[in-house]
């Protein structure tokens, strides 16, 4: 199946997401990597609010190229996410609803998804220039001097992406190459 | 002698590194569009044709293949006969400095690795040099992207392990990556030398084109058989599932120790890009 979702969204927005559905997303997505997830506990350790409002919010693990005069973005594909991990359950318990990066995730975050009635969704990997062009406006919102790295707000029309860990407990990392196996066995 | 100056390593190596990072190499594009071909499962084969869509795109805006613009290691073959005027590892650093702010490519080596302060132009670059005959000096960017760099593993086997042992490593290593280094991965294998040989042996297997096999039969058909051993995994493009998790296996070999057998692989994804030019 085929959904398409604006943020912020909701967990009734989420609830019939399962794992493999593909989603087109349109909306502000915030961006954060490693460094900036680690200012953000900080904030939070400090009774200090995020940078940008959590409720129903969508972060994506991207740290893009510079974008070229002219350009609104340069290549946007996403970056490994298992490296925020040990941040994103505590992000997902305040209310951020999805997730989007590439890679496996471990129990805890499985965990915070099911609870939350969150998502986590894969950009393609390796494909920053596809993925670039969804990107129609990019602003950073705070630390500049992590470069890259930097909390940019985005606004993005129809991005690509699949549905890998859905409200269910489903899983496409396991389901997929499960299924493909199966395929083979029957044969 | 022949002598060739820094200025001129300078300009190609600046190049290099803005042509690798948007110009895939023509035997990695040709594997992908081989191997979706003969993709059966439908969600892989749709997930290939989209990673080859991004390269056209890459190709057509002037826009880096992935957002992981790497690494820049350099590879450099010097003709015994060079003579360079002017200091020849500034020159590489100095066109990747130039290559990587002129291009647009992203910055992303920090000076120290626990301290971690970005050094702001992907300076140093990593640097390899190997002397050979003839006046000539080649030099080939690889920009290695650390999604792929960090599902790398190494290991020091014994020899009783042999043949087996090395293909349980190689299997494992692609199985415990899962689909973090963006599968479909291209893989470097390096088996005997010491604990550093190895792992420089891996990462020059990466610099071989996917079509060219190893010239020992023996190794040639290692290859072949890792290939589809790791593809049994079905792991897939993406890790969605399917036939193609690896694009190719490549496999480097040196002289080792009777009380050893190091074995390491170093993953690549399916943007493996390198870049050669000749001076």
């Amino acid at each position: 199946m085929q959904y398409r979702l604006t943020t912020p969204v909701t967990r009734e927005d989420l609830a019939p997401l399962k794992a493999g559905d593909t989603v087109l997303l349109s909306g502000v997505v915030y961006t954060a990597r490693d460094a900036a997830h680690k200012r953000m506990m900080e904030l939070l350790d400090g009774g200090k609010p995020l940078p940008f409002p959590v409720e129903g919010s969508a972060l994506y693990y991207v740290g893009p190229t510079p974008e070229r005069p002219g350009e609104v973005i340069g290549s946007a594909g996403p970056t490994t996410s298992g490296r925020m991990d040990a941040y994103a359950p505590r992000l997902l318990d305040l209310g951020q609803a999805v997730m989007i990066g590439k890679g496996a995730r471990n129990q805890a975050v499985k965990e915070a998804v099911v609870r939350n009635g969150a998502v986590y969704l894969a950009a393609l990997g390796g494909a920053g220039a596809l993925m670039a062009a969804s990107v129609k406006k990019l602003e950073i919102i705070c630390w500049e001097d992590l470069g890259c790295e930097a909390v940019r707000r985005l606004e993005v029309a129809d991005m690509p992406l699949t549905v890998i860990l859905d409200p269910h407990g489903g899983d496409l990392y396991q389901s997929g190459p499960a299924a493909y196996l199966a395929s083979l066995e029957k044969k | 002698m022949r002598t060739i100056s820094a200025a001129e390593i300078t300009e190609a190596v600046a190049r290099l590194c803005i042509r690798a990072n948007t110009l895939l190499p023509e035997d990695v594009d040709r594997a992908l569009d081989c191997c979706r071909q003969s993709e059966p499962w439908a969600l892989a084969r749709e997930t290939l044709a989209l990673l080859q869509d991004n390269l056209v795109q890459a190709r057509e805006r002037d826009l880096p293949i992935c957002q992981d613009t790497g690494m820049a290691c350099v590879f450099v073959e010097l003709g015994q006969e060079v003579h360079i005027d002017g200091d020849f590892e500034e020159a590489i650093h100095q066109g990747v400095r130039q290559g990587y702010t002129e291009g647009y490519l992203r910055k992303s080596i920090v000076a120290d690795p626990l301290r971690r302060v970005n050094t702001e132009d992907n300076t140093p670059a990593s640097i390899t040099v190997r002397i050979v005959p003839g006046d000539q000096l080649a030099v080939t960017v690889v920009p290695k992207g650390f999604g792929s760099e960090n599902m790398s593993r190494l290991a020091m086997l014994k020899p009783a392990d042999g043949v087996e042992g090395v293909k349980r490593f190689v299997v494992d290593t692609v199985r415990l990556a899962g689909p973090n280094p963006c599968p479909p991965v291209v893989l470097g294998v390096g088996i005997g030398g010491s604990f550093d040989k190895v792992a420089a042996l891996a990462k020059h297997a990466l610099l071989r084109p996917l079509n060219e096999p190893n010239p020992d039969p023996f190794y040639e058909n290692l290859e072949d058989e890792l290939l589809k051993e790791v593809n049994a995994l079905g792991i897939g493009p993406q890790g969605f599932g399917g036939k193609i998790t690896c694009l190719n296996v490549a496999i480097e070999t040196a002289p080792t120790h009777v009380a050893g057998l190091p074995v390491a692989v170093n993953v690549s994804c399916h943007v493996t890009r390198r870049a050669t030019e000749i001076l």
